[in-house]
């Protein structure tokens, strides 16, 4: 209550103070309360800001590892305590994570989306006619809602859909069922990820090439840097930490993969991901326990491959000038 | 930074344990929710959850709410519809705040009603009048009434089966398949629609459990470590016959990107043969036929194919069952509700449905099962709850798609494997689970 009080006096006095024009406090005049003020005056600011952290991520987080130690079904009103067993349970079920080889292709779509976007980052960054309407179609994926691009991406693929007429006025017509066989199926999938997430590695690249500066490209330019050179010196190693970000975003979505293929297949066929798995643990089978322990093993691999990686490439200041 | 990490985790931990403690409920009173004995006294406002959507948008609901107000005058009744319903709900039952009168979610344990819901009679009581009411029962008592019920079996395109020259139920298996290939042969028509995609028609296979040999008792039989898949089971044959007919080439080209909307059109205008669902498809099916330009005769029912003793079965399964919130303030009410919308509303009626009220008689959609003799078996679900609790800690899950999405994909070839150790790895898995679960 005390803490309530105390803000809503401290509010009021940093109103009075911004309010009251005239020369700035001298030490002098401060009494008590003001001098606590400073110190307080942060932790006001971050009122709200930490009650939404706190509520909406580690709540519910602490809730989930709470549920993991238990055999609770999601509903009854009685859990038991079943110590580390549902972990035992994952770490002793081989078949709960062989559902990780689907991230591999994933992953390799993941190499190939960044490829794509640091090329486009590459050259729309130069001056070319329609620049901003190419940036404008390589973003625009992103922005789409996830479930609606399952949707879409649906009618792409089936049979007679978009792809194959398509590939029809090509000549090459296909009598492929394109989500009807795990290989084709994952591949479809992943590709439907590359469409989705090109833009926004894409735009987190464009933005680090154009925060350097345009005298270096000038000087490499009098110098008779070819564009590649001019990519391999200045650009590449300019942006070196927002790559390594995009990696690591990389591989923590390919671990993750979750709505495209629930949308689409509903990991039917061999496209399920640990986190389809994971949800139909819960709400299908009604072993939010064992679920919830699924879920923070998927995390802490996570944070454990995102170490590995930030130790293997630490961060390096960028100096160019 | 070292005392706002403090700070936060002594918080989150705090949280944690008051919500964790919020959540084990306490037990309210177990008076049961009998009928009110003059309607005139009983008064309230009641609020309904539904699944039905789309009868609360139109109107419907109103409608039946407001015939059940010149009865019960003093009782209001609301609908709440969930269009999310098993989800919602399950989450709102951490609270007290699940509506006064609801559909019990699938979720929800057997045993565990006593928890949730007020008892609405012993079980001698009700069973004489209202049918699938021991699939509620726990301990002597009831907790659901059904709405109504569905019998299960083949839904087909009548000129599509007549054009392929065949004019009679197929009586085995081997006639269906048979059957099937002629439309393959005859006809343009995709013999059998599979609805893969959307996954939740291939449960609609369990439902057929008790038509093979006719028993009562064919759920309650799973109840234990019995291998459900070997030769000759239940399970064996429904589950062999799908798995034949994909395999014979007899469903559509790419089952990978089926669309159930769109497959009611394809049916009604003759474009699909054959589909595996309940009754309750039958007044969707003949909608969707008169708006194609053709006449509700082209849809046709029939039971499973398999006969015992020269006579056909189908099995009456429940719809979702109603019951009343523990914590409902209004419990007579609530009941009375219950009581008037199954039997005096005309709904099942009206959705074509198996009444659950034993007297009423059979819809006008199942005039041919009744015509033909085809044996109606009401499957007892006194042990469902023990079913339910095996197939869960199985991971197999009879009524839901996942199992047979790769039965599927074994039969079409893609995915390794053959029926037999499908089978027998399925029966492993039932019967290690039997001897943990459901004791």
């Amino acid at each position: 209550m005390t803490e309530t009080t105390d803000a809503v006096t401290a509010r009021t006095a940093t109103a009075g103070r911004r309010a009251a024009p005239g020369p700035p406090n001298r030490p002098g005049r401060r009494s008590a309360p003001r001098r606590l003020l400073p110190r307080i005056t942060p932790w006001l600011f971050l009122l709200v800001p930490l009650a939404l952290l706190v509520t909406f991520t580690y709540v519910p987080v602490a809730n989930m590892v709470y549920y993991s130690f238990t055999d609770w079904d999601g509903v009854s009103p009685d859990r038991n305590f079943t110590g580390v067993d549902n972990y035992t349970q994952i770490f002793t079920r081989p078949e709960l994570f062989r559902v990780f080889f689907v991230s591999f292709y994933y992953l390799a779509a993941s190499v190939f989306q960044i490829a794509v976007a640091l090329y486009f980052a590459t050259v729309l960054s130069f001056d070319l006619r329609f620049r901003n309407l190419f940036k404008g179609i390589l973003f625009f994926p992103y922005l789409i809602n996830g479930v609606a691009i399952g949707f879409v991406f649906l009618y792409f693929f089936q049979d007679g859909g978009t792809l194959d007429s398509v590939l029809g006025w090509f000549g090459a017509g296909t009598d492929h069922a394109w989500l009807g066989d795990p290989a084709s199926a994952n591949t479809s999938l992943a590709g439907v990820s590359v469409w989705r997430f090109t833009g926004l590695n894409f735009v987190l690249f464009l933005g680090a090439i154009q925060s350097i500066p345009g005298e270096l490209y000038e000087a490499a330019q009098l110098d008779g840097a070819s564009r590649w050179q001019q990519f391999r010196h200045i650009i590449a190693p300019s942006i070196k930490p927002v790559v390594s970000l995009s990696i690591i975003l990389a591989i923590s979505g390919s671990l993750s993969v979750f709505e495209i293929p629930y949308i689409m297949t509903g990991g039917a066929t061999g496209t399920s991901t640990f986190v389809i798995q994971t949800v139909k643990l819960a709400f299908q089978f009604n072993k939010t326990g064992l679920a919830s322990a699924a879920a923070v093993v998927l995390l802490l691999i996570i944070l454990l491959i995102t170490w590995i990686q930030r130790r293997l490439v630490p961060d390096e200041k960028v100096d160019l000038v | 930074m070292g005392k706002k990490k403090t700070l936060v985790c002594a918080l989150a931990v705090v949280t944690a344990l008051t919500a964790a403690g919020c959540g084990g409920g306490g037990t309210a009173s177990t008076e049961t929710a009998s009928a009110p004995a003059d309607p005139a006294k009983v008064s309230g406002t009641i609020t309904v959850l539904t699944h039905r959507t789309d009868l609360v948008k139109d109107g419907s609901m109103e409608a039946y709410a407001a015939e059940f107000a010149k009865t019960y005058p003093k009782v209001k009744v609301k609908f709440e519809g969930l269009t999310d319903y098993e989800g919602e709900v399950k989450i709102r039952m951490n609270t007290e705040n699940y509506g006064d009168v609801l559909m019990i979610p699938g979720a929800v344990a057997k045993n565990d009603y006593p928890k949730f819901f007020a008892p609405l009679g012993t079980t001698d009581e009700l069973s004489g009048t209202y049918r699938f009411s021991d699939k509620t029962d726990v301990s002597g008592k009831v907790y659901g009434i059904a709405q109504f019920g569905t019998a299960n079996g083949f839904i087909y395109n009548k000129s599509v089966w007549e054009k392929a020259g065949v004019t009679e139920w197929p009586k085995t298996p081997q006639e269906f398949l048979g059957a099937l290939k002629a439309i393959k042969d005859r006809t343009d028509a995709t013999p059998y629609y599979t609805n893969f995609k959307d996954g939740w028609p291939l449960t609609q296979w369990s439902a057929n459990i008790g038509s093979v040999t006719c028993d009562t008792e064919a759920n309650n039989n799973l109840a234990s470590a019995v291998s459900p898949w070997k030769q000759g089971s239940e399970l064996n044959v429904i589950d062999t016959l799908l798995h034949d007919t994909v395999k014979g080439g007899l469903i559509e080209k790419d089952p990978s990107t089926t669309n159930w909307e769109e497959s009611k059109n394809l049916l009604a205008k003759g474009t699909i043969g054959t589909m595996m669902l309940g009754s309750w498809s039958i007044t969707q099916m003949q909608a969707a036929a008169v708006t194609a330009g053709g006449s509700a005769d082209d849809i046709g029912f029939m039971p499973f194919p398999v006969q015992k003793d020269g006579k056909f079965c189908a099995t009456l399964t429940s719809d979702y069952q109603q019951a009343v919130n523990i914590h409902s303030e209004h419990k007579e009410a609530s009941r009375a509700w219950i009581d008037w919308f199954t039997a005096k509303s005309g709904y099942a009626a009206k959705e074509g449905a198996v009444p659950a009220v034993k007297a009423d008689p059979m819809p006008a959609t199942l005039k041919s099962f009744v015509d033909n003799d085809v044996t109606f078996t009401e499957r007892s679900e006194t042990k469902t709850g023990t079913v339910n609790a095996i197939d869960n800690a199985a991971e197999i899950g009879l009524a839901k798609q996942d199992y047979r999405q790769k039965l599927v994909d074994i039969a079409r070839g893609a995915q390794k494997g053959s029926l037999q150790d499908y089978f027998a790895e399925l029966d492993k898995k039932w019967d290690e689970a039997a001897k943990t679960a459901g004791s």
